[in-house]
Order: structure tokens, then C-alpha cells, then sequence
């Protein structure tokens, strides 16, 4: 039986001006993977995954994502996607269990499983005593993982991370990830864009972006493989010396 | 509706968990109108007056007390020159000045006319035509005694006079209060209507907040609800919090009903709210949309006829009061609390208002997307 | 000394580069004179009245010509009956009525005496004030005239000459107002805003740890709005001259010194605030409720300071506005010097050395 697609992207590009920021990229996830989304600093992942979120109207290409089209379907995607930004973007006046509540009832969670939710969540994250605790109090690994668990709430189809892990320390890091891969245990697939090659190896597969293009797509060992590299980090070095943008 | 219910809920709680907006949309007001009323006043009173009189003579100086206790003049200045009056009127110390000249009272007999010099300070120009005038009606009124005391019969035969009686409606104490107390509440009413909002959902944009609205299934119209109500509902409290202190402290009391005002301030919000809407969807930053808002307020502000009457104003400028909601609302305001007009009497005004309302929101929301491209 | 004007430079960038926000900053001056200049005037013209003339004979036609046809007034209506001069008024369509009674002609010529009556609204008691003085004075000169051929003895003349504003212009004395008001606003409230900015998006602790000393940080933050602000003031003085016709009778330098000073004066106040504010959104809207509306207010040019109660005359003497505007009027239209205005110079001096004295302790006990 073939996995599900739940991602797919055919030449999707998105120009600005003279400016090529995603050039006719073209990829499929599938359901339950966790697919890493690679590349340096203006490489145009951030971009590409803006696009997929319904957030950025592409130039041109086609792709899906849960199954709708990104031009004609982009409300319906919203419906089974989470999504958590570089910002992180909890209501820093906001207590933890208030910034549960909005976005539960944002994604159609009755008020009964809200409360579930809740309680469940709290728990996991070790925050019981914290619930009234504004998130602007909390230290940023909390925060983190307060916010990809907000975002998967409502139990999407999808959930796409950008750059999550930005500035937190690696136990704090450690234990995120343990946290997406229960997630994915869970049947959620999990698309996320970093730039620590380490990270890497924990998805089933990785996608390289260099110059808006995707110049490398399979798993982190056959890449591993190809490129005779000991590490996803010389992988990278290698695609990366032929790109010709630098960081923003 | 549920949705909209998180989002208000929302709102709300962020509103009132930053206590600086409440003490900038209660207190302040508060302070405003106790404090703005009492020294919003263009009444030309107390005329700082200089005088020079060189001739001291018994009638000169008779002039000169008639004059002063006109209750118009108070005599600041008494110079024995002209260059040390004009002094007086450098520095502020007095606004006009009254040179008599020498034999003033011997040319009146003896030549059957007499030449007073007034100079005035202009800057004013209000101030220096009103205080002329109020000058020369004094002294034509002393002229008119002297007359009378120095002519023992009345040769001259009796001249056709027209006596010309004022009444003064809707406001017999001339109580200029409340006149600006409406006017004022509507501004405060405004600034939080239109700059408020509007920081506020650039705000989220500054902060990034907003990708997480739209990349959710959030309708873009529960979204700009949520946005709106609370802040409608909270000018809506300063409004009344401000007819509140209207009553207590200035004894304001509308003659027309209080469902009239609240009728069209509602509507009048939703037009100022859709302004405050509109701007934000231009702004990038905070910064950005606070200069905005503060430039648009200032004009609407300035040019509203709270302090300056439309109708003095150049063609092209009473345009640019037409197009300006501000203008309407003060009208009714006035209309309805000290003419004690009614729905029907506004209706042009509501008719305008609804429009407004309709094209800003119009504009905002059709600018407002979740998806750029 | 050079590190201060590297963050100077920083600061410039930060506003060049946002264009909006500069666009703005040099426009808004130029667009509020003008439309202040020429429209804000606390002038009574084309005031909206009706007539109720109850006799409709030579004499009352006569007046209501020479009423309708003076710039004061604009006849918009002849009413019928006291009860539609309350409707008209309700509907805010007018601001006197003028009611002639029967007869008025044939009373006026065989018993000497014949009433007009002038109801006017007194809801804004200044218009109605000013509209009666003006339609009695038409009145008595119609009266003048049909006294023609009397000579009176003894007449006292009054030869009024206006001074530095012969055609009594409203601009003259709004020009330095709004100039008080706009560079005020500017920088206060953008300085304020510039430096709870860097608190707000967290980089403030950046910067505090720089080799620079702090406080010459936020100094460095205002330089650059000092800069925008003399683009403005000769903007402004630019316009006044050569658009609204206000002339610099005095000192151009001295002006621009003072307004200089002005500047750094609102400057300091914006420094101030910042100290206070944790957010941007209560910078802008302390520096907006507190300074827009009292400095319209207090600075004098559109209420005479003198007729409010003493209380406020008082609160008045703490606007720096009020001391500027008083300036600005000395030596542009007065054409005065240095020494009328020294005082007020110095009180100026003063408040920016307080307001600059209070943000360095307040500054400073917050690193400590």
C-alpha cells in the first residue's frame, strides 16, 4: 500500500521582482514523516514553507497540502495544519493556560476537550502550578515547547516547525525533539526548516535548499552515502560552497 | 460566533492586563475634560490697556475711567510717551494703547473735534478688531454724554433710532462650557477609536503574533471583529464616563436625550474604528502607525470646528471639513445637547456617517489579507 | 567622541532607511501650516442666518440687503413663523435669525423707535457674540444714513492703527502656534518612541552593554531628530514667508537659535518620558494625551492665556510651548532682539537642563 501524500510540491516557485527567492522546487512528504527542510540562511526555506502555509501566494508551480490546493483550498489547509514561527508567537500576556484555551477554541475544540487538552498538556511539559503563569515569565525552552504543543493542539494533519530550536540549549533541545517525535508516533506528520545540520539527522528525510533550489532529497544516511561524508554537516558544506547568496 | 468569542475574550483580557491603558483611557480623559473646559475660552475679556495722556485734563481722565470700568480694559500701562507705551506693548504688558493728545479737551471746545490715537496690537486679529471696536463704542458712548451735558437745549430734531434687542437661545448664560465640553469628548472619544485600534493590530504585526491568526482558519472578518468590538465598547465607556463628569462637575445636562448621542456615536465609531483599520493595514511598524494616527488625528482634529468655525474657513478647507467625520459628530453633539435635537433633526448627519463607515471599513477589510503575494 | 557619532550615524540610518516614517516626519509640518495658515481663523465670516421680516417694507428690505451682502453673513433662508426659526436652528442650519416686526418702517419714521430682534444661538457663545456686534453695527450705520444731514458738535474722533498685522490676518498669530505645536509633537513624541522601541524589542540590553556610556546612547538617539526638526523649522519658516505672507521681521538667526533650543528642549522631554514608558504604545500615548491637547491649549495661540482661571495660568507657565510661542511672536513678527527675550530664553534653558537633569538620575539609579 503506498503512503499517503500529504505534502506535495511541483515546480513551485516564488519570484519577487527579478528576485528568485524558490526556484521550481519540487518534493512530496509523506504522512507521518518528519521531513527536514535544510539550508542556509536566504536559501528560501522559510519562504517555500510560508508558501505551503497559506501564508505567501506562489508565483507559479502547483502543490497540496492535507490534500487541498494552495491556490483554490489555501482556508481548507489551514483547517488541519499547526504551525509555529521562528517567533514563536504565544501571547506573551497571556498566561500558559489562556494561550491554550485561544488557540484551542480558534481550531474548533469543544470547551470539554479543551479542558482535556489542558490538563493533558500542562502535565506533559511539567507546568503544573505554572498554568497562571503569564508566558512572557517563562524561560525559552518552555516557551518552545509551550508552542509546538499549542500548535498541535488540535491534532492537525501537518505541522510545520520554522526554526524552532533557534537559541536554546541542547538538553532543552533534546527534549524538543522528544517531543516531535511523539508527535509523529501520533501519525503527525512534521515538516521543519533549521539550519543546524545536527538536527538533521533525526528526520526520516531531508530536503537541501541552496540558492532557492533543492539540490539534494533523501534520507539523512544515503546523503551521508553519496557524498562521502562522515557527518550531515559535511554534506551541507559541500552543496553550500557552490551557492552563490549569502545569509540575509 | 465562537471564534469571535475567543478572540474577544482575548482582547479583552490583554487590554486590561496593561495597566498603563488604563490609566490612558480613563484617567486621562478624566483629567482632560476637568482640566480643557476651564481654559477653553476665545471670549474677549480683560483687555490689557496702556494710555497715554498728555493732556490730564478732567475730561481726558473721566475718558479714561469710563473706559476702564467698561469691564472690557484693565489698565496695565501708564506711560508719559508714546515710545514708552509702545514698550508696554512689546513686551506683552498690554494689548492697546490710547494716546491723548495735549488740549484734548480745550480742541474739543474750542474746534468742535478732538483726535484720539489708538494703537493696536494685531497678532490677534480677533482680539485687536473686537477690542477696537469695544474702544470706540466706549468712546462713542462718552462722546454721546458730553454732548448731551454741554448742549442745554436740544436744537437738533429728534433722530429716527432703532433699538436692536439680542436674545440669545439654547444657552441664555452663555455658559462657553457647553459648548466645548461635547466638543471635547468627541475628541478624546476619536483619538481612541481611530489610534488605539490601530496601534494595537500593528502591534500584533510588530510582534509577530499575526502569522499564527493567519495561518489559522480565522475568518478575516471574525478577526477584525475581535479587533474592533473591544475597542468600541471601550469608547463607548469613555464616552459615557465623559457625559458622567459632563453632569457632576459642569452641570451639563443634554436638552435632547442621551439615546440620540449614543445612536449615532455608534455608528460614528464604526466609521472612526474602520479609519483606525485602514491605517493599519498600511503600517509596517508601531512607530510607523502612531505617526500616522497622530498626523490623521491632528487634522481631523484642527479641522472639526471645535475651535474654529467652518464657515470662516477658505473654500478648499471647508472640503476638507466635509470629508472629515470628526466635524459631523461635534455638530450633533451640539445639536443635540444644548439644541435638544432629535433623530430626525440628524438624520442628514447619520445618513453621512453611515457612509463613512462604510467606505473605510469597506477599503480596510478588502486590504486586509491574510495572504500576501 | 567618535563612538558617540558612530551611533549617531546608527540612529540617522535607522530613519533614513524607513522612508514612510520620514516622509511623514518632513510633510506633516509643511502640510499642517498650510492648512492651519489658512484655514484655522478665529475670524466670524459667512455666518449661516435666516430672516423673519415681518414687514417686508423699504426699510427692513433695505437692512436685510446690506446684511445679506456683507461677508459676515450668508442669508441661507427666510423663515415665517418663531416656531421654524427653532426648527431651522435645530437642525444646525443656521446661527442667528433676524426678525423684523411689523410696521418697522412706518414706526421708524412717525414715532422715532422701531425694534429689530436678533436671536442668535448661543449654543457656541463667542460666534454669537461676535455676529451680533457685527449685524448691530450694519444696523447703526443704516441709521447713520438716514441721519445723513446732521452735523454733530463736539465730536471725538479715534484714528486706530493695527500693528505687525494691519490686515488682521489669522495667520499671524497661528504660524508660530502651530510651529510650537508640530516640533514639540515631532520630537517628543518621536524620540520617546525611538527609545522604548530598543526596550521593547529587548536590544536596549545590547546597547547597555557597549563600550559607549549609556546615557550619551539615548542623546545619540536624539541627535538625529534634531536634525529632522531644522529641516522643519525652515520648512516652516519657508512656508509662513513666501506662501502665507507672514514676514521675519526680526532676526532670522536669532529664530533659528531659539527654535534650536526649542528643539532640544522638546527633545529632553521625550528622553523623559521614555524613561517611564515600557511599551511603545504608552509612549506615544502619554506624549499624545498629555502634550497634544495641553499644548494646543496652554502655549496661548489659540486661547488667551489671560482668560483662564488662575490655576491654569499657572499650570500654563510649565508648558514649554508657552514660553517658545511667546518667543517666536517677539522676534518674527514684532521684530524684537535678544533683550525682550531673554527671559524667556532663560526659562527655557532651565526647563531642558531640569528635564535633562531628572532622565540622567532616573537613568542612572536604574543600572545601579
Amino acid at each position: 500500500m503506498q503512503s499517503e501524500k500529504v505534502i506535495t510540491a511541483h515546480e513551485l516557485t516564488k519570484r519577487f521582482g527579478d528576485f528568485v527567492a524558490v526556484n521550481k522546487i519540487t518534493f512530496d512528504v509523506e504522512k507521518g514523516e518528519i521531513f527536514g527542510f535544510l539550508g542556509a540562511n536566504g536559501a528560501g526555506k522559510t519562504t517555500a514553507m510560508r508558501m505551503l502555509c497559506g501564508l505567501l501566494l506562489p508565483t507559479s508551480g502547483q502543490a497540496t497540502v492535507a490534500g487541498f490546493d494552495v491556490y483554490k483550498q489555501n482556508e481548507q489547509i489551514k483547517k488541519n495544519i499547526g504551525y509555529m514561527s521562528q517567533k514563536f508567537s504565544l501571547y506573551e500576556d497571556l498566561t500558559v493556560s489562556e494561550n491554550i484555551r485561544f488557540y484551542g477554541g480558534i481550531y474548533g475544540l469543544s470547551d470539554a476537550h479543551i479542558k482535556e487538552k489542558s490538563a493533558l498538556l500542562v502535565k506533559q511539559l511539567h507546568l503544573d502550578g505554572q498554568e497562571k503563569t503569564l508566558v512572557r515569565a517563562l524561560p525559552l525552552g518552555w516557551k518552545q515547547k509551550l508552542a509546538f504543543s499549542i500548535a498541535i493542539v488540535h491534532d492537525p494533519a501537518i505541522v510545520f516547525l520554522d526554526e524552532p530550536t533557534g537559541g536554546v540549549d541542547p538538553v532543552t533541545r533534546r527534549e524538543f525533539w522528544g517531543l516531535i517525535y511523539e508527535a509523529s508516533a501520533r501519525g503527525i506528520t512534521i515538516f521543519v526548516t533549521t539550519h543546524y545540520m545536527d538536527e538533521a539527522e533525526y528526520c526520516n528525510r531531508v530536503s537541501i535548499m541552496v540558492d532557492g533550489r533543492i539540490d539534494a532529497l533523501d534520507t539523512p544516511a544515503n546523503l551521508m552515502k553519496d557524498y562521502s561524508a562522515a557527518s550531515m554537516d559535511e554534506v551541507f558544506l559541500q552543496l553550500a560552497r557552490k551557492a552563490v547568496r549569502s545569509g540575509d | 460566533m465562537r471564534m469571535l468569542k475567543f478572540l474577544l475574550q482575548k482582547e479583552l483580557k490583554q487590554i486590561f492586563r496593561d495597566p498603563a491603558i488604563i490609566i490612558i483611557l480613563f484617567i486621562m480623559p478624566t483629567i482632560q475634560l476637568l482640566i480643557l473646559p476651564a481654559a477653553a475660552d476665545y471670549e474677549i475679556k480683560n483687555i490689557n490697556l496702556g494710555v497715554v495722556d498728555h493732556d490730564h485734563s478732567e475730561y481726558s481722565r473721566k475718558m479714561v475711567e469710563k473706559i476702564t470700568s467698561s469691564g472690557y480694559f484693565r489698565l496695565r500701562d501708564y506711560s508719559p510717551s508714546f515710545k514708552q507705551g509702545l514698550k508696554a506693548i512689546e513686551t506683552d504688558k498690554t494689548d492697546l494703547i490710547l494716546e491723548i493728545p495735549a488740549n484734548f479737551e480745550r480742541d474739543l471746545v474750542k474746534d468742535n473735534e478732538s483726535t484720539l490715537f489708538v494703537a493696536v496690537d494685531a497678532i490677534n486679529g480677533v482680539k485687536a478688531g473686537l477690542g477696537g471696536a469695544y474702544l470706540q463704542q466706549i468712546i462713542g458712548d462718552y462722546n454721546n454724554e458730553i454732548r448731551t451735558q454741554w448742549i442745554q437745549n436740544p436744537r437738533m430734531s429728534p433722530q429716527p433710532s432703532i433699538d436692536v434687542t439680542s436674545s440669545d437661545w439654547y444657552n441664555p448664560n452663555m455658559n462657553y462650557k457647553a459648548f466645548m465640553v461635547p466638543g471635547i469628548l468627541v475628541l478624546l472619544v476619536t483619538m481612541i477609536g481611530s489610534s488605539f485600534a490601530s496601534n494595537n493590530i500593528v502591534r500584533e504585526k510588530e510582534m509577530g503574533t499575526i502569522e499564527q491568526i493567519n495561518v489559522s482558519p480565522i475568518k478575516k472578518y471574525q478577526f477584525i471583529l475581535g479587533k474592533l468590538i473591544p475597542f468600541w465598547i471601550l469608547a463607548l465607556s469613555v464616552l459615557t464616563i465623559g457625559f458622567i463628569i459632563a453632569r457632576v462637575v459642569y452641570g451639563i445636562v443634554p436638552v435632547g436625550s442621551y439615546f440620540t448621542v449614543y445612536a449615532f456615536a455608534s455608528i460614528y465609531l464604526v466609521a472612526v474604528l474602520g479609519l483606525g483599520l485602514l491605517l493599519s493595514t498600511y503600517a509596517q511598524t508601531q512607530q510607523q502607525s502612531m505617526l500616522v494616527s497622530f498626523f490623521v488625528t491632528m487634522i481631523f482634529n484642527l479641522m472639526s470646528g471645535l475651535y474654529t468655525p467652518i464657515e470662516s474657513m477658505p473654500g478648499w478647507a471647508q472640503w476638507i471639513a466635509r470629508f472629515n467625520p470628526v466635524t459631523y459628530f461635534i455638530q450633533v453633539m451640539r445639536m443635540v445637547v444644548l439644541k435638544g435635537s432629535s433623530l430626525g433633526d440628524i438624520r442628514v448627519h447619520i445618513f453621512i456617517i453611515l457612509g463613512f463607515a462604510l467606505f473605510f471599513n469597506t477599503w480596510a477589510i478588502l486590504n486586509y489579507r491574510k495572504r500576501t503575494g | 567622541m567618535k563612538q558617540f557619532l558612530i551611533f549617531v550615524k546608527k540612529e540617522w540610518l535607522h530613519i533614513w532607511r524607513d522612508r514612510r516614517t520620514l516622509f511623514i516626519l518632513i510633510w506633516m509640518p509643511v502640510v499642517q501650516i498650510i492648512l492651519y495658515g489658512f484655514a484655522l481663523t478665529n475670524e466670524v465670516k459667512n455666518s449661516n442666518i435666516a430672516i423673519f421680516d415681518q414687514s417686508r417694507d423699504v426699510a427692513s428690505l433695505a437692512i436685510s440687503d446690506e446684511i445679506a451682502a456683507s461677508r459676515y453673513f450668508n442669508l441661507v433662508k427666510n423663515v415665517y413663523s418663531y416656531k421654524d426659526i427653532g426648527a431651522t436652528f435645530r437642525q444646525g442650519k443656521i446661527r442667528m435669525a433676524i426678525v423684523f416686526p411689523q410696521n418697522f418702517r412706518n414706526d421708524l419714521l412717525h414715532t422715532n423707535s422701531a425694534q429689530i430682534q436678533l436671536i442668535a444661538d448661543a449654543s457656541d457663545p463667542n460666534t454669537a457674540n461676535t455676529l451680533t456686534n457685527y449685524a448691530q453695527s450694519i444696523i447703526n450705520d443704516y441709521q447713520q444714513s438716514l441721519n445723513q444731514n446732521q452735523q454733530l458738535p463736539y465730536t471725538i474722533k479715534a484714528q486706530v492703527r493695527m500693528l505687525y498685522n494691519p490686515e488682521l490676518k489669522g495667520a499671524y498669530s497661528f504660524v508660530p502656534g502651530v510651529m510650537a505645536l508640530v516640533l514639540m509633537l515631532v520630537c517628543t513624541m518621536m524620540t520617546s518612541i525611538a527609545i522604548v522601541r530598543e526596550k521593547e524589542m529587548g536590544t536596549m540590553e545590547v546597547i547597555l552593554v557597549s563600550p559607549l556610556k549609556p546615557f550619551r546612547i539615548i542623546i545619540a538617539k536624539a541627535v538625529p531628530y534634531l536634525f529632522v526638526s531644522l529641516v522643519n523649522i525652515i520648512t516652516i519658516l519657508l512656508l509662513s514667508v513666501y506662501v502665507l505672507g507672514v514676514p521675519i521681521v526680526g532676526s532670522l538667526w536669532l529664530l533659528m537659535a531659539e527654535s534650536t533650543l526649542f528643539t532640544i528642549t522638546s527633545l529632553s522631554l521625550g528622553i523623559l518620558i521614555s524613561n517611564g514608558a515600557k511599551t511603545q504604545q504608552s509612549a506615544m500615548f502619554t506624549s499624545m494625551m498629555s502634550l497634544f491637547l495641553p499644548t494646543l491649549l496652554f502655549s496661548g495661540f489659540l486661547f488667551p492665556i489671560e482668560n483662564m482661571p488662575m490655576p491654569l495660568q499657572v499650570i500654563s507657565n510649565v508648558v514649554p510651548s508657552k514660553w517658545f510661542y511667546i518667543i517666536i511672536k517677539d522676534i518674527m513678527i514684532k521684530g524684537l532682539g535678544f533683550g525682550a527675550v531673554w527671559e524667556e530664553t532663560l526659562i527655557l534653558v532651565g526647563m531642558t537642563a531640569i528635564l535633562l537633569g531628572i532622565s540622567i538620575y532616573k537613568f542612572k539609579i536604574r543600572l545601579a
